[in-house]
C-alpha cells in the first residue's frame, strides 16, 4: 500500500505526542510556547515541509511527553490548526485539535505600547473577540491585538 | 454597585447608568449633605488634571468627607522608582476609595486588581474616564428630558477622543442617532461603526455641519489638536468648520445646547457663551453632582 512505503521526514515515535499542521513560520514560537526547550525528552521538528494547506508546514514529535489540554490550547494563538496525535506504540491512540480559548492570560504581549502590561510588572491579559483570524482585546487598556500584530512572549 | 470599581463606562448597566443619573438629580436639588463624615478619599494624580481633580474634591468636600492624595506625580513616591501596584496597597490602608488618574492605559483596571478599597478610574491615558460620561449623560438628560431618540452631533476629532468613544457607548442604551462631524483623517474609527451597527443604532458621517445643524438636540464639540494632522495646510482648511460660532446657531431647534468636555481651546468662540444655548460651563457644575452620587454609590452610603 502507497501508504506503508511513504517515508516519514520525521521518524516515529513510540510513545509520545506529534503536534503536525503548524504553520512553518510559528514554529519555533510553538516551541518557545510549550516550553519544548527546556525539557529533557527527546524531541525531532520538521519544518518548511510540503502541506496540501498551508503550502510549508511543521510538525514536532515529543517521545515520551503527553500535554494536558490547558497546556495544549496555549498554542492556539500561534497554530489554530494544529493537530495532535497521541502515540502508544507507534499507534495512533487518540487524536485532538486545538481549541481556541476565551480568554488567557500570558502568551502574547499587548500591541499598545502605552499599554500598563507594557509599563509595569503585569502580567497580559485577553479576551478573545475572534477565533477565526484570532483577535484579542486587552483586559487592561481595552486595545484590540490581531493575528498580524501579535508578539509571543 | 457598592464596593464595586468604576473604570469602564461599560462596568455599569443600563440600570445602573440611570441609577447614578436619579441621584446626581438628587444630589443637585440638596449638594451639601453631611454624608461622608469619617470617610477618607484618596485623589492619586499620576499626571495633572486640575478640573477633573476639582471636580471630585469639590464633591468630597460637598458630602463632609476628608481627601488625602497628591496632584502629580514629581509629589508621589512614583519618582523614586515605587511601582503603581505598591502605591496602591499602600494608599488602600489609608483611604476608604481611591480616585485615580494615570497616563498609562488600563492602569486603573490593574489598580482595582491590586487595592483593597474600590477605585473610581478619572481618566487612564487614551482609554477610559467614565466619570465624564457620567456627567455628560446626566447633562443630555437634563437638558432634553430624555435620553431617548436624541439626535446627538459629535463635532472634532472622533478617532482618538477618548470621551467620545466613552459617550457613544454610554449613549447606545438609549436609542440615540448620531451624526459623526470630522474632518477625514479624524472619522470615527471602524470598530465603533460595526459596535454600532450590531446594536442597531443609527448614524450619519458629516466633514461640515454648517448646513444640518438645524437637526441637532445636542452638539457636543471636542478638540481638534493640529498635531493630529499629517498636513498642516489640511488643518488650516479645515478648521473652520470644526469652530462653532453664536451665528451657526441661527434656525437651530429651541431645545438644543451645546457641549463641550472641556477645557476648549478655540473650537468654540467666545461669542457662543452668551447664548442660551451654551451649556458647557453647567454641564462642568453638573459633574460635582454626578460624582457625589457615585461616590456615595460605590461606599454604600445611597442605594
Amino acid at each position: 500500500m502507497a501508504k506503508d512505503i511513504k517515508q516519514l521526514k520525521v521518524s516515529a515515535i513510540r510513545n509520545g505526542t506529534v503536534i503536525d499542521h503548524i504553520p512553518a513560520n510559528n514554529l519555533f514560537k510553538v516551541i518557545n510556547i510549550l516550553g519544548l526547550d527546556h525539557i529533557d525528552n527527546q524531541i525531532t521538528f520538521g519544518t518548511n515541509l510540503e502541506s496540501k494547506k498551508f503550502g510549508s508546514k511543521g510538525i514536532v514529535k515529543i517521545s515520551d511527553k503527553f500535554f494536558v489540554d490547558e497546556e495544549i490550547n496555549r498554542i492556539a494563538l500561534a497554530a489554530p490548526e494544529a493537530k495532535l496525535n497521541i502515540i502508544r506504540e507507534y499507534q495512533v491512540e487518540e487524536k485532538k485539535e486545538v481549541i481556541v480559548p476565551d480568554q488567557f492570560s500570558g502568551i502574547v504581549k499587548c500591541v499598545n505600547p502605552k499599554c500598563i502590561t507594557n509599563n509595569e510588572d503585569v502580567k497580559p491579559k485577553f479576551r478573545v473577540i475572534s477565533k477565526k483570524d484570532v483577535s484579542l482585546k486587552c483586559h487592561y487598556c481595552e486595545k484590540i491585538t490581531d493575528q498580524e500584530h501579535m508578539v509571543f512572549i | 454597585m457598592r464596593n464595586k470599581s468604576l473604570i469602564s463606562i461599560n462596568d455599569y448597566s443600563k440600570e445602573e447608568i440611570l441609577r447614578v443619573l436619579d441621584l446626581a438629580g438628587e444630589f443637585e436639588n440638596n449638594p451639601s449633605q453631611d454624608i461622608l463624615r469619617g470617610k477618607v478619599i484618596a485623589t492619586l494624580f499620576f499626571e495633572p488634571s486640575t478640573r477633573t481633580r476639582l471636580s471630585f474634591e469639590s464633591a468630597v468636600n460637598r458630602l463632609g468627607g476628608k481627601i488625602i492624595g497628591f496632584t502629580d506625580s514629581s509629589s508621589s513616591s512614583a519618582t523614586k522608582g515605587e511601582s503603581l501596584k505598591d502605591t496602591i496597597k499602600t494608599v488602600s490602608n489609608y483611604s476608604d476609595l481611591i480616585v485615580m488618574r494615570h497616563p498609562v492605559e488600563g492602569s486603573a483596571r490593574y489598580a482595582s486588581e491590586v487595592g483593597m478599597v474600590p477605585i473610581i478610574n478619572a481618566g487612564d491615558g487614551a482609554n477610559q474616564h467614565p466619570t465624564q460620561t457620567l456627567l455628560d449623560l446626566y447633562s443630555i438628560r437634563k437638558t432634553q428630558g430624555t435620553l431617548n431618540n436624541l439626535n446627538l452631533f459629535i463635532v472634532g476629532d472622533l478617532k482618538y477622543g477618548r470621551t467620545v468613544h466613552s459617550l457613544l457607548m454610554g449613549m447606545a442604551h438609549f436609542k440615540a442617532t448620531f451624526w459623526f462631524i470630522s474632518p477625514k483623517e479624524l472619522r470615527i474609527p471602524n470598530e465603533y461603526k460595526l459596535y454600532m451597527d450590531q446594536k442597531g443604532l443609527k448614524y450619519h458621517e458629516h466633514t461640515d455641519f454648517r448646513d444640518i445643524a438645524g437637526e441637532a438636540d445636542i452638539i457636543y464639540m471636542t478638540r481638534v489638536q493640529k498635531e493630529r494632522f499629517s498636513d498642516p495646510i489640511e488643518y488650516e482648511k479645515t478648521r473652520n468648520a470644526y469652530l462653532l460660532k453664536s451665528s451657526m446657531l441661527k434656525g437651530t431647534k429651541g431645545n438644543l445646547k451645546i457641549l463641550h468636555p472641556l477645557p476648549r481651546v478655540n473650537e468654540i468662540s467666545a461669542d457662543v457663551d452668551d447664548n442660551e444655548k451654551a451649556y458647557y460651563f453647567t454641564q462642568a457644575l453638573n459633574g460635582v453632582y454626578t460624582r457625589q452620587a457615585i461616590i456615595s454609590l460605590i461606599l454604600g452610603l445611597k442605594n
